[in-house]
């Protein structure tokens, strides 16, 4: 019996350092090579400072979008880092070891899709506010702002690395990944920026808070699982 | 580890079917055949990343499906796409691979890069290293687990001379220590321990 419970709490403990040493090396990798960590930030720069140029100038007019602006720039920028997700581990064959691990795969493409978020996600929060100074939205939205991204870009990468999953054998997936990924991320997208514009006409936003936790629960849940079949199918 | 009446097709063409293949502690399988004759995939459905076949593979006498996690735990494969990221280092490339079995200290990973002659090369970037490097990167993680079955798909591409002695006294070793090895190769393997070869070529001829 005690042989059994210390063996379990081995095999714990040895899940636990996979996570952990799975999500170094990603985050390593991304520090090592700038561009991945660079990516990202600069084109949800790029995108946001274009709009006032393409609208107008105007204070009123800006801050009537400006939630949905950074909310899309957020989810554009997410999307497009996503293939560095799988594909190079694919082509060097780092995929087909990971999936030969006798550790659950759940948690080592969750390590992975948490990388993810960290470098894709993370910086984006914490440049929002400034932003949205930018565009000129009403200060009393800054923290549900904050807040609806911190909780919504999560969800983009543990919903996109599915979509990432079944593309990556693909030679030529063109708009494939967007055509799967988009259909998942679009509610996120409208409960967070809806979240964002009814807290600027002083209506009550616990009702989005808790849509948008109980699908990050969901995508936190059920995504990794769906990650893992699609690359077993992928690598097949 | 037994395969019984493996069947399997790719694009309409039946790469072999009715196979059977037993492999046994301290032997060493060599799979030869032609380019295109299956021995890829064949390595690949018993290391248990294809499932795009039918038939029977039992590992120590229970279905393969139904142990995923064992099997996995004293299996280690090496395959055309050795598994080895460009942009880390050999050093944490190994420590990566080894914590995805069990964890192993620095030691015992300097030791093994050592054994494959890649000594003063552990920090370097694996895109600095040569194709044969890069592939002694890889085989490192051979030393440095405790998998008791080897599958290897054609492990001696770009080795050198030295390499190669190298690898096939790594074999040797292991296979005489009580460990399995399945590998592809064209080349005329050298080693000082019981093998034997199958070779898909005569079998579909025979058929």
């Amino acid at each position: 019996m005690n042989n059994t419970v210390s063996s379990h709490a081995g095999t714990d403990i040895s899940t636990w350092q996979a996570f952990c040493a799975t999500l170094k090396r990603d985050l390593v990798i991304a520090l090592k090579r700038k561009n991945d960590l660079l990516n990202p930030i600069m084109f949800f720069l790029i995108v946001v400072s274009l709009f006032p140029l393409g609208i107008s100038p105007d204070p009123v007019e800006l801050s009537k979008v400006s939630a949905g602006v950074v909310w899309v720039s957020a989810l554009l920028a997410s999307m497009l880092s996503l293939d560095n997700l799988y594909r190079a581990d694919y082509e060097d064959g780092s995929l087909e070891q990971l999936l030969l691990s006798p550790q659950p795969l759940y948690f080592l493409v969750l390590a992975k899709n948490i990388a993810h978020w960290l470098i894709s996600g993370l910086p984006v929060v914490v440049l929002s506010p400034l932003l949205a100074y930018m565009l000129y939205l009403p200060s009393e939205a800054y923290w549900t702002l904050v807040l609806t991204l911190l909780i919504g870009t999560p969800v983009l990468s543990l919903f996109g690395s599915i979509g990432v999953a079944l593309t990556v054998g693909l030679g030529s997936r063109g708009l494939i990944l967007a055509v799967i990924v988009l259909p998942l991320s679009t509610p996120v997208l409208i409960i967070g920026a809806k979240a964002v514009t009814d807290v600027m006409f002083g209506l009550p936003i616990g009702n989005h808070f808790a849509l948008l936790g109980a699908i990050l629960a969901m995508a936190l849940t059920m995504a990794p699982l769906a990650s893992a079949a699609a690359l077993r199918i992928s690598v097949n | 580890m037994q395969a019984r009446a493996l069947f399997c097709e790719r694009d309409e063409r039946v790469l072999f079917s009715g196979l059977d293949l037993d492999v046994h502690a301290g032997e060493l399988v060599q799979i030869k055949g032609s380019n295109g004759s299956g021995k890829t995939t064949l390595l690949r459905i018993l290391c248990g990343l294809n499932d795009d076949y039918e038939g029977d593979i039992h590992w120590k006498g229970e279905d393969l499906h139904e142990q995923r996690e064992n099997f996995f735990a004293s299996m280690i494969y090496i395959g055309h796409r050795v598994g080895v990221n460009r942009i880390l280092t050999p050093r944490e490339n190994l420590r990566w691979s080894a914590s995805l079995h069990a964890p192993v200290d620095d030691m015992r990973i300097v030791a093994a890069l050592g054994r494959l002659g890649l000594r003063a090369y552990e920090d370097i970037p694996c895109r600095n290293l040569s194709a044969g490097q890069t592939q002694r990167v890889a085989l490192s993680r051979l030393l440095i687990s405790a998998a008791s079955l080897w599958i290897l798909d054609e492990p001696f591409t770009t080795l050198d001379v030295q390499g190669v002695k190298n690898l096939e006294s790594l074999l040797s070793e292991h296979v005489n220590a009580g460990g399995a090895i399945v590998l592809t190769t064209h080349h005329a393997l050298n080693v000082t321990c019981p093998s034997r070869a199958l070779d898909l070529d005569t079998r579909r001829a025979a058929a």
